[in-house]
């Protein structure tokens, strides 16, 4: 049986009829929020935020409420709100659907966060393949504005806040925060040490920052709508609110779907929800929250205690999809991008894969990422190409322990964390390959057999 | 950033040891105080914080109080638990705090390292046997200690644009570049001139001048003396010496009244290169391009290398005494300068004074850069001033001596360095009077000179200026002189000997200072081998109160000082 969507921030996406234009979006009750928001104390939705106990989506999942507090408020400099919309983990594409189909939540969430925070100006950084999200937002930024709904004087309340989209023109690295927040200060997509300069505190033009994701933001909204304590009982204590899965890769229907968190296993969102693997393959591994995330195999058994001391003893299928319990068997929910893997998959070409794009995302600036991942870009590919030796799945784990932890921002750990899962899952194929293709070199034969995905 | 000298001293465990440091030091400097060294490639002392590098990872910790309470959690043993981060920290940006613990030579602090060293090596071309920085190569020093001693990398390396010429003076090989970007903060916040920059991503981050600029400013080279590793060579030295080979010798650059510490860098009497020595109190770590290339000139052929009396070769005891006889026949007319060294200058005051001679002196300025070129472009104006030589700042020409000569109340000229045909006097007027000509270049003066006595570089003898900030400052002889020539001071001393009644042996320096240390003044109580190699401030007194020609540049503000001397005593 399948199981029913539970959906708070896709309610009107793609619902028949529903466009996103204004008027659509003032008919489905919208901007009755930002109505309610500036008639309440700032300080007051910050309380509900924190009541509410909601957790960035962006990938780190840290409470939002909690982030707002380490706002520097005493400083007498402006404070600024970014939206980060620079979505571009492999797998994940939810902002997108936001951002081109429901404009206005993401525009009203934000002003309410403004307003929470006392921000007069924000901006929205867009990555910059977005071409269309960001003529979308330009767009609603104005049909906002003409119904004074944002700009000077919001609808009679004596606060004013301005949104300036930003296209980025850079990469990957542009949605780690203070990489962004560099980039949209027109230098290189650089990310700053912390210590000193957290956002917080140090942040766009060295004045306090919050720096969000869409759907967090997005999120702001329903939980002045519901209210922190509403909101919070959605989920399970410590993982509140909906999150939309980005399913891809080998099910029958892969897709974004919105469910609470913790309503359903991963099992049930691959079998029930996308309507399972294709025909007569059987589940391989499963990366749950973007690429980044550490990879799950399918013959696992998971066992260990969670944060509140229950023990489990977990099979793949019986993962419930929160923040804790992916946290808990080793993994992240991350950015929510969900990528099942079948028997089809060989692990050195899946795995060359990501090596390949992080090798070419890394900004370049701090050592050990700079020279350890394209290395383990090289290694990978070299494998694939017909090269492999044996004693490559260690050199391979070496260099990512190398690399996690003592990089300047969480780029290392995004691009080692593939690296140490798959070897730590999959090494007997690690090996298994370089014996393969010595064996066929043996027999006079070309080592390496295609590949597909590089 | 280096503590001032007032700041607040807190006690760390610095490996288990309870030290004091001062407070809001960074590690690596708060770990050098106490003989840790914590290896580095991106942090430079002058320069704001990078962190890019990563090498000077290094475990931290503060003691752990509990968060509800705010009291300190105790273990068994009732002392306060240590928290020790999960993550190791950047040594250059954790600044110090009471009770903080730093570990710079755990376990996993070297296996950091490590892992650092053998990153920037898998790229690197390992070419130190054709490289200039080889023997002096932090890169080169930390793999010694930190490297593997074999490769695992199998792969291809990256290729990158070698031979790239960054500016007049700047050589860039890429491949060895680092990325330290130490040269790009450098351009930016010291020399205020921003042409370099990264291009491209990733392991393909490129080292450049941006488009259409140039590396040409006057501080390009301080860029080659930080790069860590042979990225950025100097277009001159390139290819012409190992450095072990050569000889430093500590010296003073005279290209203007800052002062600039340098060392120069020698081998078998030729000089190599000139390089800044770091004095926090005059030119931190930097010096500027032209200074470098200021021994270049003494290897021309127009030097002075004979002593020579009626254009005829002498020693230079035969020469003094011709001196000393020109002198005795009175009025005489001294024109000093304030390139000579204080001590040059006291023997040069003293001859005055036997002599009954009027001592003038004229100024050598030009535009000053607000960093460490100054508009005074002699090293030792002050030293003149402290020393009496002089009372009151230099004129630009010297009119009132040609009009002295030419009503005959000067008939015997000394002159130190100046071409007076530039400065007022005419030929016909030279030819009036008896010169005795003491500098190291031939001139219209030098050809005309009953005596000639040549004079030796500030890299050939020892002395000390007095700079700017009036500050004494000392150096050392690098190199030896022309064949046959003696110091000038030894020169002038024998002179004024000559001219009373002591004994004609050239003095050592040592011995002119026990007689400088009998003035009053200053120098009192001095002598050659109390003077610091960083220098010693000297109270500048009612000088300061002289409208000097300095502008406000690295360290000098001359607002500041008024503002300073105004308060009383």
């Amino acid at each position: 049986m399948a199981l029913e969507e539970q959906r708070l921030i896709f309610k009107h996406i793609d619902a028949p009829g529903y466009t996103r234009d204004i008027d659509c979006y003032l008919k489905h009750g919208g901007y009755e929020q930002l109505k309610k928001a500036v008639t309440m104390k700032p300080e007051d939705i910050c309380a509900e935020v924190t009541a509410s106990g909601v957790r960035g989506r962006g990938g780190a999942g840290f409470p939002a409420g909690v982030k707002w507090k380490f706002l520097d408020r005493k400083s007498g400099k402006p404070i600024y709100l970014i939206c980060n919309a620079d979505e571009s983990e492999p797998g994940t594409f939810k902002d997108r659907q936001i951002i081109h189909k429901d404009p206005h939540q993401l525009i009203e969430g934000m002003l309410c966060s403004a307003f929470a925070i006392q921000a007069k100006l924000a901006f929205i950084y867009i990555r910059g393949e977005f071409f269309e999200g960001y003529r979308i937002l330009e767009e609603a930024i104005e049909e906002a504005r003409a119904k004074n709904l944002l700009g000077d004087n919001i609808l009679g309340s004596g606060y004013s806040c301005d949104i300036i989209v930003h296209r980025g023109a850079g990469a990957y690295i542009c949605g780690e925060e203070t990489g962004l927040i560099e980039s949209l200060e027109g230098n290189r997509a650089n990310p700053r040490i912390k210590p000193p300069y957290f956002p917080a505190a140090l942040g766009l033009y060295q004045c306090p920052t919050i720096v969000n994701n869409v759907e967090t933001l997005c999120d702001v909204k329903h939980i002045i709508e519901l209210g922190g304590e509403a909101f919070s009982k959605i989920g399970t204590p410590g993982n509140t609110g909906t999150r939309i899965w980005c399913v891809s890769g080998h099910v029958q229907k892969p897709g974004y779907y919105e469910f609470p968190c913790a309503a359903l296993t991963l099992g049930q969102l691959i079998n029930d929800v996308c309507g399972g693997l294709k025909p007569g393959r059987k589940l391989k591994a499963v990366i749950p929250g973007g690429s980044s995330s550490k990879i799950l195999r399918a013959d696992e058994r998971f066992k260990g205690k969670l944060k509140d001391g229950t023990e489990f003893d977990w099979g793949i299928e019986d993962i419930p999809m929160d923040f804790d319990s992916l946290a808990a068997v080793g993994s992240m929910s991350g950015s929510g991008g969900v990528i099942i893997m079948d028997d089809s998959t060989d692990m050195v070409e899946a795995l060359a894969n990501i090596n390949y794009f992080y090798a070419h995302e890394s900004c370049g600036q701090c050592t050990p990422c700079r020279e350890g991942v394209p290395w383990m870009r090289k290694v990978t590919a070299r494998m694939c190409a017909g090269e492999a030796r044996e004693e490559d799945a260690d050199l391979l784990n070496g260099i990512a322990d190398q690399i996690a932890g003592r990089t300047i921002c969480a780029f290392g750990e995004a691009a080692a964390w593939p690296v140490q899962s798959f070897i730590a899952k999959f090494k007997d194929e690690f090996v298994e390959k370089a014996k393969e293709q010595a064996s066929r070199r043996k027999e006079g034969k070309p080592a390496a057999t295609e590949t597909t995905l590089i | 950033m280096s503590a001032n000298g007032t700041s607040e001293m807190i006690t760390i465990n610095l490996d288990g040891r309870e030290v004091e440091v001062p407070k809001g030091m960074n590690a690596i400097e708060a770990a050098k105080l106490h003989g840790k060294e914590i290896p580095h490639y991106c942090y430079h002392p002058k320069l704001s914080i990078a962190g890019n590098c990563r090498m000077c990872l290094i475990e931290m910790g503060m003691p752990m109080r509990d968060r509800g309470t705010g009291e300190p959690v105790l273990d068994e043993q009732g002392v306060q638990k240590i928290g020790w981060g999960p993550k190791p920290v950047i040594g250059c940006a954790t600044d110090v705090s009471p009770g903080m613990h730093l570990r710079t030579d755990s376990e996993s602090v070297k296996e950091a390292r490590n892992g650092v060293t053998e990153f920037l090596l898998i790229n690197h071309p390992l070419d130190c046997p054709i490289c200039d920085q080889a023997g002096e190569c932090r890169l080169q020093e930390f793999s010694a200690d930190h490297g593997r001693g074999y490769s695992r990398f199998i792969e291809d390396k990256n290729v990158k644009p070698k031979r790239t010429v960054l500016g007049p003076r700047v050589t860039l090989d890429d491949e060895r570049c680092i990325l330290c970007s130490r040269c790009v903060r450098f351009s930016q916040e010291v020399a205020k001139d921003d042409v370099l920059g990264f291009v491209d991503r990733g392991t393909y981050s490129t080292l450049t001048c941006y488009p259409g600029k140039e590396l040409a400013n006057n501080y390009s080279l301080n860029t080659v003396d930080i790069c860590p590793v042979g990225a950025l060579t100097s277009t001159d030295f390139r290819f012409k010496m190992r450095v072990w080979f050569l000889k430093r010798t500590n010296s003073i650059c005279t290209e203007s009244s800052v002062g600039a510490n340098t060392t120069v860098w020698s081998r078998e009497g030729k000089i190599y290169r000139i390089t800044p020595r770091r004095n926090d109190a005059v030119n931190d770590t930097w010096m500027t391009d032209s200074g470098r290339d200021l021994f270049k000139p003494f290897e021309s052929d127009d030097r002075l290398t004979h002593y020579t009396v009626d254009g005829v070769h002498q020693s230079p005891e035969i020469a003094a005494k011709a001196a000393a006889e020109l002198l005795r026949a009175g009025s005489v007319a001294v024109v000093g300068s304030a390139h000579s060294t204080v001590e040059e200058q006291f023997i040069l005051e003293e001859i005055a004074k036997k002599t009954g001679a009027s001592v003038s002196m004229v100024k050598h300025e030009g535009e000053g850069d607000g960093i460490l070129l100054s508009e005074d472009r002699s090293p030792n104006l002050r030293g003149a001033l402290l020393n009496g030589l002089i009372s009151e700042l230099p004129k630009g020409d010297l009119t009132l001596l040609a009009a002295q000569v030419d009503s005959g109340a000067v008939k015997t000229l000394l002159v130190v360095n100046e071409d007076l045909t530039q400065l007022g006097l005419t030929e016909a007027q030279l030819g009036q009077v008896k010169i005795i000509y003491l500098g190291a270049f031939a001139n219209a003066v030098s050809q005309v000179a009953q005596v000639v006595l040549p004079s030796l570089s500030v890299f050939e003898k020892s002395g000390s200026f007095v700079n700017q900030n009036f500050r004494l400052q000392k150096f050392a002889a690098a190199v030896p002189g022309p064949r046959g020539l003696i110091a000038e001071l030894g020169v002038l001393a024998m002179v004024e000997a000559l001219l009373g009644e002591g004994n004609s042996q050239a003095p050592t320096i040592a011995q002119v200072w026990e007689r400088i240390g009998q003035t009053e003044g200053v120098f009192a109580g001095l002598a050659w081998q109390k003077i610091p190699e960083e220098g010693l401030k000297l109270e500048a007194g009612s000088l300061a109160k002289l409208n000097f020609v300095e502008s406000k540049n690295l360290k000098l503000d001359p607002a500041a000082l008024e503002a300073a001397q105004a308060l009383p005593a």
